[in-house]
């Protein structure tokens, strides 16, 4: 089997903002819509404040609440972990909105321009399919399954990854087959200290936030 | 998170109240509840003839505004149907399905059928379930997913809908006092139920989120429950008699059913805060403290 799944090493990100870049322009997101994007985080009070770059996004769960609760079977998950959305099928009704607890869901009700006016580029690649219906990270879906059709490795064929991992100027963004052992997001996580977000709801997420080094491999 | 006029979202850290379902959500809520409740009151109280007619209707005319609310909702009203797809998982889309029994089940009540009465206060029974579960699938949404808003919102649409029953009885003049004092538990109810939710609620919710919560919950134990239960009382001791019961009862009727529909607004519009980000870990990075 396999289950495709994303590791970030907070210890690295910078908060350069790459990969939100990188995943607008691959994925042609209107303004206001980042399916990535990386949190600014704060903690303690001066002088002993601590500053951390999350990146965020769907976390393609086991268990992923917005597949169940969707009416109309629009969202639903790959036997390789990936959940997709049906923009046909979806009513636009936001109920997976609300039951995402990372906020992954967008939907933008206007096709929206970065200057106001539609540059060439954007109407190129408008998508009205993608207007008044749930959308969100698809793990840049098409490119793992065009590589894969080409004998491509995602996580270690660029042609064949994610477009913000490709981008990700520190590393801190890995992309692979965890039940593959010896890829690289398998040895990651287990050589290193992670959690995965907001784990105690249930939800499985497959998106692995490393801290720390195991002790044993300081 | 919607962009209704392509706006920018604001992100970060902290809970920030949900941008996905506003007003007309809540009136699915509030109209829902209250009509299902009508109905199951209207059949309790063993209506006949015009009075039972008109009440189904009434009731069934909520749930189908409540329905219309939530459709200037979709995205997509074209593609409404699809919401019968997944009735295997989706409360919405049992909802849809369950709404879908209950009007012509409602409407041969009130044509005179007999039996659809009770056939339709047990489908708007499930009904208001299925909202109430709905609601509580939403896991994004602390005040929502916390398993009590079930029995909340079951009460809650019993309860308004025994108000509209009652705000309609010097109309229809059907009800006991029996079903008066039935109508006063269920009331009570209401509020421990209310009570109990809050109290389950007193950590892990944004403070904007519980400072609403507050507002509606000081409005529901005041003018939802101890104002009417005082009118109730009062027609119990017989402090009112003839003609002014039913003015009391329909006072009581609307003051429990107002409160109830401004609690479940501010259910979904006020007290609708996501749970924002949490690390468990802060990311070691350089030396190591000692």
């Amino acid at each position: 089997m396999t289950r495709w799944a994303m590791v970030a090493d907070l210890r690295r990100c910078v908060g350069c903002q790459t990969c939100t870049a990188a995943c607008r322009q691959a994925n042609a997101t209107p303004p206001g819509v980042q399916w990535r994007r990386v949190l600014d985080m704060e903690f303690g009070e001066y002088p002993n404040v601590r500053r951390s770059f999350v990146p965020v996004g769907c976390q393609h769960c086991d268990n992923p609440p917005c597949m169940d609760v969707c009416p109309t079977t629009a969202t639903r998950k790959r036997a390789d972990g990936i959940v997709t959305i049906d923009y046909d099928l979806c009513i636009g009704c936001a109920y997976c909105a609300v039951a995402c607890p990372y906020q992954a869901r967008h939907k933008a009700m206007r096709a929206g321009f970065a200057y106001g006016k539609a540059m060439e580029n954007e109407t190129k690649r408008r998508d009205d399919t993608r207007l008044a219906v749930a959308t969100k990270c698809t793990f840049c879906v098409d490119r793992i399954d065009d590589g894969l059709a080409r004998g491509l490795r995602p996580g270690v064929d660029h042609e064949a990854t994610p477009a913000c991992v490709n981008a990700c100027i520190t590393q801190t963004l890995q992309f692979g087959d965890l039940d593959d052992p010896q890829s690289n997001v398998s040895q990651l996580v287990a050589e290193n200290q992670h959690f995965r977000m907001h784990e105690e709801l249930g939800t499985g997420p497959g998106f692995y936030y490393i801290w720390d080094a195991k002790e044993a491999l300081r | 998170m919607s962009y209704p006029s392509g706006g920018y979202a604001k992100y970060g850290p902290e809970p920030w109240q949900q941008t996905s379902w506003d007003w007309r959500a809540a009136g699915n809520f509030v109209c829902g509840g209250a009509g299902s409740g009508l109905i199951v009151f209207a059949t309790l109280a063993e209506a006949q003839g015009t009075a039972l007619a008109l009440l189904m209707l009434a009731g069934l005319a909520l749930v189908g505004l409540g329905l219309f609310c939530v459709s200037l909702e979709l995205g997509r009203p074209l593609r409404a149907l699809n919401v019968y797809r997944n009735p295997l998982t989706s409360w919405m889309g049992r909802e849809a399905w369950t709404a879908t029994t209950l009007f012509p089940a409602g409407l041969a009540a009130a044509w005179g059928v007999p039996g659809f009465a009770w056939l339709a206060a047990a489908l708007a029974l499930a009904f208001v379930f299925c909202q109430a579960r709905l609601l509580q699938a939403a896991k994004g949404i602390p005040a929502w997913r916390e398993p009590l808003v079930v029995p909340l919102l079951v009460t809650t649409g019993l309860a308004e809908g025994a108000g509209i029953f009652f705000a309609l009885a010097p109309w229809h003049r059907t009800g006991t006092l029996w079903l008066l004092f039935g109508f006063g538990a269920l009331v009570l109810l209401r509020v421990l139920v209310w009570l109990a939710y809050r109290r389950n609620l007193a950590n892990p919710i944004a403070p904007a989120a519980t400072a609403a919560l507050d507002r509606a919950g000081r409005a529901l134990q005041l003018a939802g429950t101890l104002a009417p239960l005082v009118l109730i009382a009062a027609i119990a001791l017989g402090a009112v008699s003839g003609a002014a019961t039913a003015w009391v009862a329909a006072v009581a009727g609307l003051a429990v059913a107002a409160a109830g529909a401004y609690t479940k607004y501010t259910l979904i519009t006020g007290a609708g805060f996501n749970q924002g980000f949490a690390l468990a870990h802060l990311p070691i990075r350089g030396a190591r403290a000692e």
